[in-house]
């Protein structure tokens, strides 16, 4: 029954990298979006300590 | 009426607003594609003639789908920053860029695996393909043109003309089965009628669609906050914001 599922009648070479590469598309708009977003906080965060006068 | 409308044009607004609704959409997202996952994969019978290879369709239609739905978002956010220059209108432009260019990516590479075991080869200057590869290209143009500018608001208008005058490659995109001897299959989901699918292998590509279209709300959510902020550094809102 699993290794049906598994095999995919045979189509298993194509459809596993298929929904693969669908997954790491997915992944990395999440990964790339947080990292955009957290590189922005940190440069907002050090344009206005200098704009403070803050800055060591 | 048209009050959240005109809030649309203020940063502190969007940006409060897109962070609001992210964990919503992404929660969304994810109940959406299990679903779809699940009753796709293991739930779903197989193609009369495809057998298990038309199960890729539960990845490849959405992402093309959404190809071309962010193209559309794009284009439009464009139009509005051009026309009104309201700057949100840049930022929502440059954070939907490279999502699009994700998914034309996932549908190119999903649709080759899907060809070779049905027509043979992994590709074919088919007018299907032909013209979603030009769309990736035009995504990656309208990044590279944004970056290529030392004047960010230069780069933000050179960028938004050319996402608008490539919208027109848009309905080529989805007409060139119709338009055009193709090996590509015609339209299944979007298109006048009722779709040519049982409800078995037609509600888990619906759950996936809507888990796609939220998944990219999520991304979008995510990216205009950094983008907002880029271009806002300097305003008293964003202490307060990042605070938080």
């Amino acid at each position: 029954m699993m290794s049906n599922f598994w095999s995919m009648g045979g189509y298993a070479r194509y459809v596993w990298p298929c929904f693969g590469f669908a997954g790491v598309v997915l992944a990395w708009n999440l990964w790339a979006a947080r990292r955009l977003l957290a590189g922005a906080r940190l440069r907002s965060a050090r344009a206005l300590a200098m704009a403070a006068g803050d800055v060591r | 009426m048209w009050t959240w409308f005109y809030k649309l044009a203020s940063p502190p607004y969007v940006y409060g607003v897109a962070a609001a609704l992210m964990p919503w959409l992404l929660g969304g997202a994810a109940l959406a594609m299990a679903y779809g996952l699940i009753a796709g994969l293991a739930v779903a019978p197989p193609d009369y003639q495809q057998g298990d290879a038309f199960r890729m369709i539960y990845v490849h239609v959405p992402g093309a789908i959404l190809s071309l739905t962010v193209y559309m978002v794009m284009a439009a956010a464009s139009a509005v920053a051009l026309i009104w220059r309201i700057k949100v209108g840049h930022a929502v432009a440059a954070a939907s860029a490279p999502i699009g260019a994700s998914f034309a990516l996932m549908a190119l590479v999903t649709g080759s695996l899907w060809g070779r075991p049905m027509w043979g080869a992994y590709w074919a200057w088919d007018p299907r393909l032909t013209s979603e590869l030009i769309l990736l290209f035009i995504y990656i143009g309208v990044m590279s043109l944004r970056s290529a500018f030392e004047d960010p608001a230069r780069g933000d208008r050179a960028a938004a003309l050319l996402a608008v005058v490539g919208v027109v490659n848009v309905p080529i995109v989805h007409f060139s089965v119709v338009w055009w001897n193709s090996l590509h299959q015609g339209a299944t989901i979007v298109k006048l009628g009722a779709p040519s699918m049982p409800g078995s292998m037609l509600w888990p590509l619906l759950s996936m669609w809507l888990g796609f279209m939220l998944f990219y709300g999520a991304v979008l959510c995510t990216r205009v906050q950094a983008e907002v902020l880029n271009r806002e550094r300097q305003s008293a809102w964003v202490r307060e914001a990042i605070k938080s």
